[in-house]
């Protein structure tokens, strides 16, 4: 006996939006044995991980800050899969525009007005965008997978910011912490509400919107879409693969690096080495959760927020690793990828064929 | 103890209602080269398939050395000593040729032993290997070889050999007959599938002929000519020609000189030097076996492929030949590709949105600055269905709920709603019923009385007489001159689909 995954000849709509839920609904009951098996009272540990999060108005403006990078990103990276994309390197696009945001304020550290602000957010997006042009070169050119090398290439943004953080951007007067100087005035992000919150919350949004119309709207996303589901037809109809892996990874790369040099002038102020907690990675669970959907995206990046804030709770309120974020994530990631498959395919027993 | 050593009897094979093999009886003596042919579609590989246990037969019974025998799968034929050539090998590149020879065989392999007995066994029947190269590196031949090596290493007493030539140069090929005489000579039986009808001539010692998957020959191929192979294979009932007055010669349209183009794949066949010149107001169609060049010649016109194309190509006048498929659209051509579900529409599209994929560049409003004009395409879709009868379940669906004949006539009237100037078919009725058929024929016909050209590319030879002006055909990616219906028949056709009119020039061939 064996068993096979037969294709279906229909797939339900419905099924197709309530795939998420579905999945965060097997992801809590998963949670719910891990933290038992852990001798914590699941019950308890699910409020203070997924509710308490939420029941606060601080923390729901922690949440903004946490979901704002999240959405961004995942946006950027819902319209790249929707083109069968695989940008996999968020993480150092986002890396390389918080290094080229940062280099105006570092650099030209009395430069103070309006036009600062907008031109670190510019720099932030070209750098992102600049990053991400390598592997759509290697791809265009040579043929090169893209998920690897926009995976292998976070690491080396990485140790690059790390370089340049540890040594020639040092702040002479920080101590010799491994750290840029504190941004100041123009160089750093309006704030919103009490004070974390910041404009990158709006980027986000105006994203979200933008992307929307794109994607539903215009040539261009009729485009994304007809080369990510049927690519001869996309030749046939005469869009250029080279020139969509182009856009696609631009386009993430540059929302990534935006996302980056946000996180940098917004909440942090300064280059530090640890310039997001995988933001670039957990976009991509984002994107898939919000079903490559600007909109889904947003709602995505708000729960996936969630995740991380849960995560800090648990650590102070129940003593638990700060790894269980990304063991949520990594579950979440799981289901959703499973329910998906099982809306496209049955599961089918075969018994051996009698001879 | 029988003389034959494979015997196919009485045998029967049904898809649902549609039998593809009928009361089918072929026998098979040691020694024996046996050709099999028929056009596409006449049954020949679901007969193969069944002898090679990858089909069970729904009635009749095949007898191995005279024993009735039931092949349950592949591994059992295998058992038995049945091996098999496929059209389309089945190799990894990324592994050398003793690796991928290993894969095939059961248990484990003395990798050392394997080369030694593969370089033993292809320097014998001339077909030189060497083990340790990686697949990749090597020519469509030498892969072919590597797939006879697998067998002849499992010593087989019947080699079935689908279409060995259709992706070799014509050196390769003669190596080939030698080492097929030579195995003959050692007694193994072996079955033949061709459309290359000289080929089977100097090669076989009998044939036999399939039709709508029935027997309609044995014949002793030596005795016959390829005229006469070829009048067996497509029928002598042949439809009446259409009378319809030809058209008056109007200006050429379409205007292929020298085009050459690569092949499309390692199974493709590559377009060497192909001249046409189509004007307004005729069908030309063009005919030949699958995968002769007919899909690269799609690409050449179309303009989807231009890498490597060389040649002149003009529409209406204007010379395109490296410009893409939208420029072309713009020029008042229009495409219908073979492939209707990914290729010609986008199958989780609703049709209206597939109205924009070939439209968007050429329609007025269709997209205004940027952006999509969902309301005109729901329009137009809604044109399309009504004038050509397209059946939907509801109102705008995707391409993919329709069935075959209803999504062909929504890819072709889609092209004819635009009144082009230039359309181009690849395989306008391929598997669509009887009567979405005849519309599509009669809209083809119509657009070219209108003043358009038309070129259809199809292996329907019924489908061509009734419709074509003049036809041409393409074999191993040349095409022969356009000739007017009238002074053709199917025999000349099928002499030309083996062939025959095929500018010998050895070499070039290869490349």
């Amino acid at each position: 006996m064996r068993l096979v995954l037969e294709r279906r000849a229909e797939r339900s709509r419905l099924m197709g939006w309530l795939s998420p839920v579905v999945a965060v609904a097997l992801t809590l009951a998963t949670g719910a044995v891990i933290f038992s098996l852990m001798g914590l009272d699941p019950a308890r540990a699910l409020y203070v991980y997924f509710l308490e999060p939420v029941l606060w108005w601080w923390s729901l403006e922690e949440l903004v800050v946490k979901a704002a990078p999240l959405v961004m990103i995942g946006v950027g990276l819902a319209v790249c899969f929707r083109a069968n994309v695989w940008n996999i390197g968020a993480e150092g696009q986002l890396t390389m525009g918080a290094l080229f945001g940062s280099a105006l304020p570092i650099l030209w550290h009395e430069f103070q007005s309006f036009p600062v602000m907008v031109l670190m957010l510019l720099m932030g997006a070209l750098g992102g965008a600049l990053y991400a042009a390598i592997p759509a070169f290697l791809r265009t050119r040579f043929g090169t997978n893209e998920i690897l090398t926009s995976l292998m290439l976070v690491y080396v943004a990485q140790l690059i910011a790390d370089w340049f953080i540890r040594g020639p951007w040092r702040d002479p007067q920080g101590f010799n912490f491994p750290k840029s100087v504190q941004f100041e005035g123009w160089q750093l992000l309006p704030t919103l509400g009490d004070g974390r919150m910041h404009l990158g919350a709006g980027l986000a949004l105006v994203a979200v919107v933008v992307l929307y119309v794109v994607m539903s709207r215009t040539l261009k996303g009729f485009e994304v879409r007809v080369v990510g589901t049927a690519p001869r037809a996309g030749t046939f109809a005469g869009f250029s693969s080279k020139r969509m892996v182009w856009f696609c990874l631009l386009l993430s790369g540059g929302l990534a690096g935006l996302a980056g040099i946000c996180e940098v002038a917004g909440p942090s102020g300064h280059l530090q080495p640890a310039i997001s907690p995988g933001y670039g990675f957990t976009a991509i669970i984002v994107a898939f959760l919000g079903r490559l959907n600007p909109v889904g995206v947003l709602v995505a990046g708000v729960m996936l927020g969630i995740s991380y804030l849960g995560g800090e709770a648990a650590q102070i309120d129940l003593g638990i690793s700060d790894k269980t974020a990304q063991v949520f994530q990594g579950i979440l990631l799981f289901f959703i990828l499973a329910c998906d498959t099982l809306i496209l395919y049955r599961i089918r027993l075969l018994r051996p064929q009698t001879a | 103890m029988s003389d034959f050593l494979l015997e196919a009897v009485h045998i029967t094979k049904k898809f649902g209602d549609f039998a593809a093999n009928d009361d089918v009886t072929l026998r098979l003596r040691p020694g024996e080269i046996h050709a099999l042919l028929g056009e596409n579609g006449a049954g020949k590989s679901t007969l193969v398939k069944m002898m090679y246990g990858a089909l069970q037969p729904s009635e009749g019974e095949l007898r191995w050395r005279g024993e009735a025998a039931r092949i349950a799968n592949p591994a059992a034929a295998r058992a038995l000593g049945i091996g098999m050539v496929f059209q389309h090998f089945s190799l990894f590149e990324a592994l050398s040729v003793a690796e991928n020879i290993a894969l095939a065989l059961p248990g484990d392999t003395d990798m050392k032993g394997l080369s030694a007995r593969i370089e033993r066994v292809s320097r014998e029947y001339g077909l030189p290997l060497e083990p340790g190269a990686l697949v990749a590196d090597l020519s469509v031949g030498q892969r072919q070889r590597i797939e006879i090596v697998r067998c002849l290493l499992q010593e087989p007493s019947l080699l079935i050999m689908d279409e060995p030539t259709a992706v070799l140069t014509p050196q390769e090929a003669d190596q080939l007959f030698v080492t097929l005489r030579r195995l003959a000579s050692e007694g193994c039986a072996i079955l033949y599938i061709s459309h290359r009808l000289e080929e089977v001539k100097a090669l076989c010692h009998e044939a036999t002929v399939l039709r709508l998957g029935r027997v309609v020959a044995h014949v002793d191929p030596k005795q016959e000519t390829a005229a006469s192979l070829a009048r067996h294979m497509v029928g002598i009932d042949v439809a009446a020609v259409s009378t319809r007055t030809a058209p008056a010669p109007g200006e050429a349209i379409l205007k292929l000189d020298r085009v050459s183009l690569p092949a499309d794949g390692p199974f493709g066949t590559a377009l060497r030097d192909v001249s046409l010149e189509i004007s307004g107001g005729e069908v030309v169609a063009i005919a030949g076996v699958a995968g002769n060049g007919q899909s690269e010649l799609f690409d050449a016109v179309s303009g989807e492929r231009l890498e490597g194309l060389t040649g002149m190509i003009s529409i209406a006048g204007h010379a395109c030949a490296v410009r893409g498929i939208k420029a072309r659209r713009a020029l008042g051509a229009a495409f219908v590709p073979e492939e209707r579900l990914g290729h010609g529409a986008v199958p989780d599209f609703p049709l209206s949105q597939n109205v924009i994929l070939t439209r968007f560049a050429v329609d007025d409003g269709m997209v205004r600055r940027g952006l999509v004009n969902l309301g005109l395409a729901g329009d137009v879709a809604g044109r399309v269905s009504g004038a050509f009868d397209v059946r939907t379940s509801r109102n705008d669906p995707e391409a993919r709920s329709l069935s075959g004949g209803n999504l062909q006539k929504f890819v072709i009237g889609r092209e004819l709603d635009r009144k082009p100037r230039l359309l181009v078919v690849n395989q306008p009725t391929w598997g669509v019923d009887a009567g979405a058929a005849a519309v599509i024929r009669q809209a083809l016909i119509d657009l070219a009385r209108d003043g358009s050209a038309v070129l259809v590319i199809s292996q329907d030879l019924d489908e061509i007489f009734a419709i074509a002006d003049r036809i041409a055909v393409i074999s191993r990616g040349q095409l022969s001159a356009a000739t007017p219906t009238a002074k053709i028949d199917r025999e000349a056709i099928g002499l030309m689909m083996a062939g025959a009119h095929e500018v010998d020039d050895g070499g070039r061939a290869a490349s």
